[in-house]
């Protein structure tokens, strides 16, 4: 089922076009990564998902209904890149403000508040203000002010920038946890490499247009080269073969192109037919980040 | 709305549970009763005794003055211009023979300055020594002569006004509204102030706490607005309520303190001395508290809750908006807020003439303008002599000009808000105006 579906949204500033017609769907429950370098027009997207602005022209349809911001913004939660707290109101008091906002009652909101304040271990920060925690703890406390009101879809703009390794991996499970129960994650960033270990789905956005989209192996499939790493102890002679061109070659390991027909089991036999001594034989593919760069050199 | 209804109360609550908030409310009123008892104790104790060394070569002013718990005047023949500061004197004032001719002046000689006050009051004594002389070198009887001049002093007349509208008519006292009308108006101009920029802080503060995309996330940008404008205005109501129930509480307090025996003795020396006794400081202090008491209550305060509320919201939303689109420079507060505090400022030096002249033109249109209208209005109310037709539809437009001003500033606001690190100009913000969606 598709939670959130884009069509042919645009978004036009007098300098620039931020977005450029783009369209695109969201399966639900699955962990969407919005990927593109800075000043893509990613904000401004996300900012028109959550009813922040309104696109110039296109359609949003969320739950297969036209998005109305007015009702469906209490079932999205979302976490802008730059973090923004009161600095000066108790974290208690602010987080209660904020999920009464998105339209929970205080006891809900209270006792939901108690449960993740458990999870992340923030008892005791009730009472203190923003200003008293670092910008590690500012960043947990934001995530749980976004997932507060139990978002059936989620946000989140770079939620790792600032992160320790500890804090990033006690998040990153938490959005893993929320997935399988359902919630839809939206995941934008541009570093491509946090993309891969997490989402799914992804879509690619640079200067205001979409460059592709689909899930992550389907993306990587169709940009792999037929590249593959063969590790060995040994390799008693040297030769060369019709079936592959070698690119780069170590002490212990080739890293070779098929070329043209040829199976990745033709080139194992002719490794094993001059006695190496295979350890490792597997597919190089492609990173998101070679992918882009290339996607985007051509596209421009 | 609900969701305003929170952000009205969350602005409230932490306003009003600032210390800050605590102490300037509490301590406003204080200061200003004791700048009142203060200026009060001053003009007191300076009012010391002044000796004066008169040399009248004419001889036609000896013992024609009058000494008074101001001034003393004596005649000593040792004393001159050199040495009366030797001799305990204060000032020297010297009397010339033919102090008339037009050659020669009567001339007060000092080391310092004495007072206006003390100056005032010795040229008042020589005019009426040479009128009194006039008089007498034409041959009025002296009799005559002291009875004539005892007609003002004793007050044996009073003088009113009374402003007469078809049957009714009402004791007028142009000076108590001029004091109100001023004050009033004085009132609303610096609230316009104090909280307008705590409106436009608030914003800023949203703007570059970056909190202001989590909360329109959950809000629109006019709830925001709107919730935070009004949660200041409910602000300054408490703090106006607060002011009034602790000025109405030091005064009875200050009257209790006057009243029993002081006012008995001052009625007793009332009595027995006839209406020129009346000079006793609780004498005064009731007389100036029935004066005050005299004013058309009724209409002042009802007209100055709405103006001091309307006249915020005209100017709140404009100052939310210019908030908006600050970036982290306060300079540019500045020079973005000068269109704001203009019309303000001129509304204020409108509303010092308006209290003289209530029916000036200048006046009458200012104060059906919602620019101006809640200040100058003011000055013209306690007047008495507004017509109802021009209240209604000062009031009429200022509403309209508030409805109108908070929609032109959301469309700044929602924008502005959201815009970072990039100086905006006007002629941006009025393209901003029009743009639709």
């Amino acid at each position: 089922m598709v939670i959130l579906e884009l069509q042919h949204l645009k978004k036009y500033y007098a300098t620039h076009k931020a977005v450029d017609d783009i369209s695109f769907s969201i399966p639900q429950g699955s962990i969407f990564g919005l990927l593109g370098p800075n000043g893509a027009g990613k904000t401004t997207l996300l900012r028109m998902i959550t009813g922040i602005f309104y696109p110039d022209s296109g359609q949003i349809f969320f739950e297969g209904k036209k998005f109305n911001p007015e009702d469906d913004i209490a079932k999205i939660g979302y976490m802008p890149e730059e973090r923004g707290l009161y600095k000066k109101m108790k974290i208690g008091e602010q987080a209660l403000y904020l999920a009464m906002l998105k339209g929970m009652s205080r006891r809900d909101a209270m006792k939901k508040i108690k449960e993740w304040f458990v999870k992340f271990g923030m008892e005791s920060w009730w009472n203190k203000k923003v200003n008293d925690l670092s910008k590690g703890m500012g960043q947990k406390l934001q995530f749980v002010i976004t997932v507060l009101h139990e978002p059936k879809l989620l946000i989140l703009d770079e939620p790792f920038s600032g992160l320790d390794p500890v804090n990033s991996n006690l998040i990153k499970d938490v959005i893993f946890k929320l997935a399988q129960n359902g919630t839809t994650i939206i995941f934008s960033t541009h570093r491509m490499e946090q993309v891969e270990e997490i989402c799914n789905n992804i879509v690619l956005v640079n200067n205001g247009k979409k460059i592709l989209d689909g899930t992550v192996k389907q993306v990587k499939d169709d940009f792999k080269e037929h590249i593959f790493k063969i590790g060995f102890d040994e390799l008693p002679e040297s030769f060369s073969s019709s079936a592959f061109d070698i690119v780069d070659s170590k002490e212990n390991s080739f890293i070779v192109k098929i070329r043209d027909e040829n199976k990745p089991a033709n080139v194992l036999q002719e490794f094993l037919n001059h006695r190496a001594q295979i350890i490792s034989f597997n597919e190089v593919l492609p990173s998101l980040n070679e992918i882009f760069i290339k996607v985007a050199g051509t596209k421009n | 709305m609900n969701k305003i209804w929170l952000v009205i109360k969350r602005e409230y609550l932490t306003r009003v549970r600032n210390k800050t908030f605590i102490l300037s409310t509490i301590l406003l009123p204080l200061f200003f009763i004791g700048f009142i008892f203060a200026s009060a104790y001053f003009s007191i104790s300076s009012h010391e005794n002044q000796k004066i060394a008169v040399a009248d070569s004419s001889g036609i002013f000896k013992n024609s003055f009058q000494s008074s718990d101001l001034i003393t005047y004596e005649y000593p023949s040792d004393v001159n211009a050199d040495n009366f500061k030797e001799k305990g004197y204060s000032a020297f004032l010297k009397i010339p023979e033919d102090y008339n001719s037009g050659n020669d002046s009567i001339s007060l000689i000092s080391t310092k300055q004495l007072g206006i006050d003390a100056e005032d009051k010795i040229k008042d004594e020589i005019n009426d020594a040479i009128r009194n002389q006039a008089f007498l070198k034409n041959n009025i009887d002296k009799k005559v002569l002291d009875s004539i001049n005892k007609i003002d002093e004793d007050g044996m007349y009073k003088f009113r006004t009374v402003v007469k509208q078809g049957s009714k008519t009402e004791k007028s006292n142009a000076e108590l509204s001029y004091g109100i009308g001023y004050g009033s108006g004085f009132l609303i101009y610096i609230t316009l102030f104090i909280y307008g920029a705590a409106v436009m802080r608030g914003v800023m503060e949203e703007k570059m706490n970056r909190i202001a995309e989590v909360i329109i996330s959950s809000v629109k940008p006019f709830q925001l607005m709107l919730g935070k404008i009004l949660g200041i205005a409910a602000v300054g109501l408490t703090q106006l309520l607060i002011w009034i129930v602790l000025i109405v509480l030091l005064s009875s307090v200050s009257t209790s303190l006057f009243s029993a025996d002081t006012l008995q003795h001052a009625q007793a020396m009332n009595s027995t001395m006839g209406a020129a006794g009346n000079s006793s400081a609780a004498m005064n202090f009731l007389n100036a508290k029935s004066t005050f008491l005299s004013a058309n209550w009724g209409l002042i305060i009802p007209c100055f809750l709405f103006y001091f509320v309307a006249g915020y919201l005209f100017y709140a939303s404009l100052f939310a908006a210019v908030g908006s689109v600050v970036n982290e420079d306060p300079q540019e507060a500045q020079s973005l807020m000068l269109p704001i505090t203009m019309p303000i400022i001129l509304s204020f030096v409108i509303m010092t003439t308006a209290v003289g002249k209530p029916d000036s033109p200048i006046a009458v249109w200012a104060s059906i303008i919602p620019f101006s209208s809640p200040i100058v209005m003011m000055g013209r109310i306690p007047s008495g002599n507004v017509p109802a037709w021009q209240i209604i539809v000062s009031m009429l437009s200022l509403v309209a000009g508030f409805v109108l001003t908070t929609m032109l500033a959301a469309k700044i606001y929602r924008t502005g808000i959201l815009l970072y690190g990039k100086k905006v100009t006007f002629r941006e913000m009025g393209k901003w105006l029009f743009r639709k969606g």
